[in-house]
C-alpha cells in the first residue's frame, strides 16, 4: 500500500514541477516550490515506511521547518526587495 | 480480527490520501490563475497529507513514530495557511489581480460597464 502512496506522490510531484516550469508569474513558481517541499516531506515519510525505517520522519520534520522559512524568505524578498526589511522604513517612505 | 480492521482502515486512508494528493497537483496544473492554484494546493496540504498521515499512524501502532507523525501533521496544519496567506498578500501587493468570471468570457459577450466595478 505504501508503494501506491509513493507512486501517487511521484505523479503529483511531476505535475507540480510542470507548473513550476510553466508558471507565468513568479508567485506560481513559489507556490509550486512550496508544494514540491510538502510532497517531498510526504515522500520521505512514505519511503521510511516502505523500507521499514521510520527514522526518515525526523528528516521530514526538519525539511518541513526549512520549507516554511525558505518560502517566507523568498516571498519577503519579492515583496520588499531585501530580507532585512525594517517595518518603520515602509511607513516613512 | 482487530489487525484486519486496522489494515483495511489504513489501506482506505492511504488510498484516499493518494487520491487527494494527485487531485491537488492536477488542480495546481490546470487552474487558471494564481489564487485558484493556491486553493488547489491547499487540498494537497490538508486532505492529502492528513489522510496519508492518519493511514501511517494506523500502521505504526502506538509508539514514538506515531508522535512524530502527529507532530508532522500539526506542522502542516500551521504551515499551509501561513504560506498561503503570505503568498496571497505578496500577490496583491505586486498587483496580481484575481481572475474574475467575466474575464474568461469572450470579449463581445461581457456585460457592458463592468470595468467600473473592478478595483483600481
Amino acid at each position: 500500500m505504501f508503494a501506491v502512496a509513493a507512486l501517487a506522490i511521484l505523479v503529483a510531484l511531476a505535475l507540480v514541477v510542470v507548473r513550476a516550469l510553466k508558471g507565468p508569474t513568479v508567485f506560481d513558481r513559489v507556490l509550486a516550490g512550496n508544494s514540491v517541499g510538502s510532497l517531498a516531506i510526504m515522500l520521505l515519510a512514505v519511503f521510511g515506511f516502505l523500507t521499514g525505517r521510520p527514522e526518515f520522519l525526523d528528516i521530514g520534520i526538519t525539511y518541513g521547518l526549512l520549507n516554511l522559512i525558505s518560502t517566507l524568505a523568498v516571498l519577503k524578498f519579492f515583496r520588499h526587495g531585501d530580507l532585512a526589511h525594517d517595518v518603520d522604513e515602509e511607513h516613512s517612505s | 480480527m482487530t489487525l484486519v480492521i486496522t489494515e483495511i482502515a489504513s489501506w482506505l486512508l492511504i488510498v484516499a490520501g493518494s487520491f487527494f494528493t494527485v487531485v491537488g497537483a492536477l488542480g495546481l496544473l490546470r487552474m487558471p490563475d494564481v489564487f485558484t492554484r493556491m486553493h488547489a494546493a491547499s487540498v494537497t496540504d490538508t486532505l492529502g497529507v492528513g489522510f496519508l498521515i492518519l493511514g501511517m499512524v494506523m500502521q505504526a501502532g502506538f509508539s514514538l513514530v506515531t508522535l512524530k507523525l502527529l507532530i508532522l501533521m500539526a506542522l502542516f496544519f500551521f504551515i499551509a495557511p501561513v504560506v498561503t496567506h503570505a503568498l496571497a498578500r505578496a500577490c496583491l501587493h505586486e498587483g496580481v489581480e484575481p481572475l474574475l468570471a467575466e474575464d474568461r468570457r469572450p470579449r463581445n459577450k461581457r456585460p457592458v460597464g463592468r470595468d467600473s466595478g473592478r478595483r483600481p
